[in-house]
């Protein structure tokens, strides 16, 4: 299965992500998981008029195009003249060449949260009109629109996170290529299931300053960040403590919190990201699946029931407070 | 009678760019840089919380994202006064070395030494190893090298949680303290890169080739084993290429200095070299400045980045890249690993710009002596650590402030420019390191680093992307995201 890789508003950092990924032979795996990068930005010689070529041959259908992944958002300003992205060598804007190459992939894969919606390059007052490949937030629509379908029969298929697991990108192009991604394979916002049915929280090292409620409260601190320090790992869809992140991390390994990146709209919480909104004093952002009062009522009761060592370690950078070591066997 | 050459996309850059030359006899005679995508974040960054830029502004870069929380945290350190623990000192320069030499190593193995297995060298002598060692996708030391980069991340799991993007890196310092058996762990990981460095990139010890003193011991170091180890292939092929004589910086190289080290001073010394003189130079932050006379964004003349102001304008007469111009005391500058050799004193970088200015050849023998100068200076920041001591310094940032945050990239001087109102971010500028090497023409028409270094370099007859113009490109090791920001 080949593929075609093109960014545009972005960072590129879900490329270099994708290059982390675990495995002692980065072209070698991708070869046994039967793939083949027509080209890439960072990995492929061909430059200038060579990809220039390659792109119309493509587009044409002089080249079979198995898979199209974009990086990066849909610049579609200035007015909707897609002029700040034109692609260099072409003179054309890259939303043109983008709508264009779609319609003659066998699939569309949105890589990051960029090309999947928009993402932070839309942020705030989106000065360069960025948009997804069929999202622009939680809108469907976007570059190419609801209504479309790639030849493959999918929509697009939107592999979000800033920046992507490299795991996720490579899951789902090994699925794609072994025809095993199929609708039922993709949640409700077109993610694939495989990680996007799990919640952040899942495998936190964190949880249990969590079922106590005993909270960090300033960068540093060991406890539960949801309380004070704007954590949505409870809420947020993605695998990221049980499939971690450059072998032993994720943001809240890293002493941060989790700012859902895999959702639509997370670059514009409505709050500052590293403060929790709260209403008389309880969290707006309940964990998923939890009713407010449930949540209230078990939160109260732990509080009033954290151990010692839980609450001293918390506000502490290190472990203040070890566990106790009993006397007898363990029961 | 000169033709007119339109060369892009260029890949193995970060980002997007586009090169216009006027091609007259077979060589450039004028070329116009072209940062052709605009983002947007200092409008974007304007009126959000400040610390909304700790996740805002790493999102400027997937390959540099670290260099830009960096900035940030000491922009908004600065503005609130703070003073950084000494873990979190070390903390934060473990991770943007890591960076650093990661970046230096995709550079040389993915981005730089691929080109020379183009069918053009098919005659050379040394073809059939370059291509062994770095044809793209396959080449033996460029896939060894993907993994030793990957192994070499896993440091940043454990200092910052994830790479790119990483939220550890706060005003205070790190918000990721490090326990006992941990530094163990990173010791080991900092050795596995050692041994590839000293086993595929150098086939020396790491202080071999940190020590080399002057071009006459590099060249003898070569000249003892020509093919050994990548860096003897490089100087291989640059000496049967003539790389020392392609694509002339402007002589003057700029670092904010890298690595502060408790006591204020920094582990790579700050400066400007000016390699006419010989001399160092301190700097004078006062002189910066950014033009957009060549940009297609509004302006009125140069602006220091606290005054600086970034507005669109498409269809600007004159425009021809989303990038400004940035000027040292109204003149052009070159940043880079070479500028933070030469700033420092390396003897080897000294005695070899001297000789040959700023060219291909130089710029990636800065990255290399780089890579065998940093690491070992990793490992002693490690044993440097005090576990179950601060990592972190608390912070209050006034809801008025400003504050300068400066670093070294990768690719260079990177400098942010914040100021604080009511609690929201009033003023938010970034110049990059590849806005500075490069810029468009200023106000004056004098050409950007990279513009001046692209005149009299080679084009074939029926190249459409020239070579030699590729190899100039990416001895700067460009990263586009960043300059378009």
């Amino acid at each position: 299965m080949n593929i075609l890789w093109l960014q545009s508003g972005g960072c590129g950092g879900c490329s270099m992500s994708l290059l982390c990924a675990d495995t002692a032979d980065f072209p070698a795996m991708l070869k046994a998981g039967g793939l083949e990068l027509l080209w890439h930005p960072s990995l492929s010689l061909a430059s200038g008029a060579e990809l220039v070529a390659l792109l119309e041959a493509c587009r044409d259908g002089r080249q079979r195009l198995d898979v199209l992944c974009v990086e990066g958002a849909l610049l579609r300003g200035p007015q909707g003249s897609g002029r700040f992205h034109v692609l260099a060598g072409t003179g054309r804007p890259m939303v043109d060449w983008v709508r264009e190459l779609a319609q003659a992939a066998t699939h569309v894969v949105a890589v990051g949260s960029c090309a999947a919606w928009g993402g932070l390059s839309a942020t705030g007052a989106n000065p360069t009109e960025a948009c997804g490949l069929q999202y622009e937030d939680d809108r469907p629509g976007g570059l190419l629109g609801e209504a479309f379908v790639a030849r493959g029969g999918l929509p697009v298929v939107n592999v979000a996170g800033c920046p992507t697991h490299p795991g996720w990108v490579l899951d789902t192009l090994m699925a794609l290529a072994a025809g095993l991604l199929t609708r039922e394979d993709l949640d409700p916002l077109n993610r694939p299931r495989f990680y996007a049915d799990q919640l952040v929280h899942h495998g936190c090292t964190r949880n249990e300053y969590y079922e106590f409620k005993a909270s960090a409260e300033k960068p540093s601190d060991l406890g539960c960040m949801m309380e004070h320090l704007g954590c949505k790992g409870t809420q947020a869809h993605a695998d990221c403590n049980t499939r971690l992140w450059n072998g032993e991390g994720s943001c809240t390994r890293g002493g941060y919190a989790c700012i859902s990146c895999t959702e639509p709209g997370f670059q514009d919480p409505g709050h500052p990201f590293h403060r929790t909104p709260k209403l008389a004093g309880i969290p707006i952002g309940l964990p998923t699946d939890m009713p407010k009062a449930w949540f209230v009522a078990l939160a109260s009761l732990s509080k009033s029931a954290t151990p010692r060592r839980v609450k001293s370690n918390a506000t502490a950078d290190h472990l203040v407070v070890a566990p106790a070591v009993r006397k007898t066997r363990l029961k | 009678m000169s033709t007119r050459l339109v060369v892009g996309p260029f890949n193995r850059v970060e980002g997007d760019l586009e090169v216009r030359l006027e091609v007259a006899d077979g060589r450039v005679v004028q070329a116009h840089v072209n940062a052709p995508m605009y983002r947007g974040f200092e409008q974007m960054l304007a009126g959000r919380a400040p610390h909304d830029a700790l996740v805002i502004v790493p999102r400027i870069c997937g390959i540099c994202s670290v260099s830009q929380s960096v900035a940030a945290a000491r922009a908004l350190a600065d503005a609130a006064g703070l003073e950084v623990p000494v873990n979190g000192l070390h903390a934060v320069n473990l991770m943007l070395a890591c960076e650093n030499l990661a970046d230096h190593l995709s550079h040389f193995y993915l981005f730089f030494m691929p080109d020379f297995t183009r069918p053009a060298y098919a005659a050379r002598p040394w073809f059939g190893e370059a291509l062994r060692r770095f044809a793209a996708l396959a080449g033996e030391h460029a896939r060894a090298a993907i993994a030793a980069r990957q192994r070499w991340f896993e440091l940043m799991g454990t200092l910052g949680g994830k790479w790119p993007h990483t939220g550890s890196v706060v005003p205070g310092g790190s918000a990721r303290a490090i326990e006992a058996a941990e530094r163990l762990r990173l010791l080991a990981r900092v050795r596995e890169l050692r041994a590839f460095l000293e086993t595929t990139t150098f086939a020396a010890p790491l202080e071999e080739i940190a020590a080399l003193p002057d071009e006459a011991a590099l060249q003898a170091w070569h000249a003892a084993d020509p093919l050994r180890g990548d860096l003897r292939l490089f100087l291989t092929i640059s000496a049967d290429l003539a790389l020392h004589a392609l694509g002339r910086g402007p002589g003057r190289t700029l670092s904010y200095g890298a690595y502060p080290q408790p006591g204020g001073t920094h582990a790579l010394a700050a400066g400007l070299w000016d390699a006419a003189t010989g001399a160092l130079e301190p700097l004078d932050l006062r002189t910066i400045t950014e033009d957009s006379t060549h940009a297609w964004l509004a302006g009125d003349g140069p602006r220091h980045p606290a005054q600086g102001h970034t507005e669109p304008q498409a269809d600007k007469p004159g425009g021809y890249t989303w990038n400004k111009a940035p000027r040292l005391a109204g003149r052009v500058v070159e940043t880079g690993a070479i500028a933070r050799q030469l700033a420092d004193g390396q003897g080897l970088l000294r005695d070899a710009v001297a000789r040959h200015g700023a060219s291909v050849y130089t710029r990636v023998l800065a990255r290399l002596v780089e890579l065998a100068r940093v690491l070992p200076m990793m490992e002693r920041w490690l044993a440097a650590l005090q576990p179950r001591e601060p990592f972190c310094a608390p912070e209050h940032l006034p809801d008025d402030a400003e504050g300068t945050g400066l670093t070294e990239a990768a690719r260079g001087a990177l400098g942010h420019w914040l100021r604080v109102r009511h609690g929201r971010i009033a003023h938010y500028q970034i110049v990059a390191p590849t806005g500075w090497n490069f810029s468009p023409r200023d106000a004056a028409g004098t050409p950007g680093a990279l513009e001046a270094a692209l005149v009299g370099v080679p084009v074939a007859a029926g190249e459409s992307t020239p070579v030699a113009v590729q190899h100039v490109v990416r001895s700067f090791d460009p990263c586009m995201v960043c300059t378009v920001h």
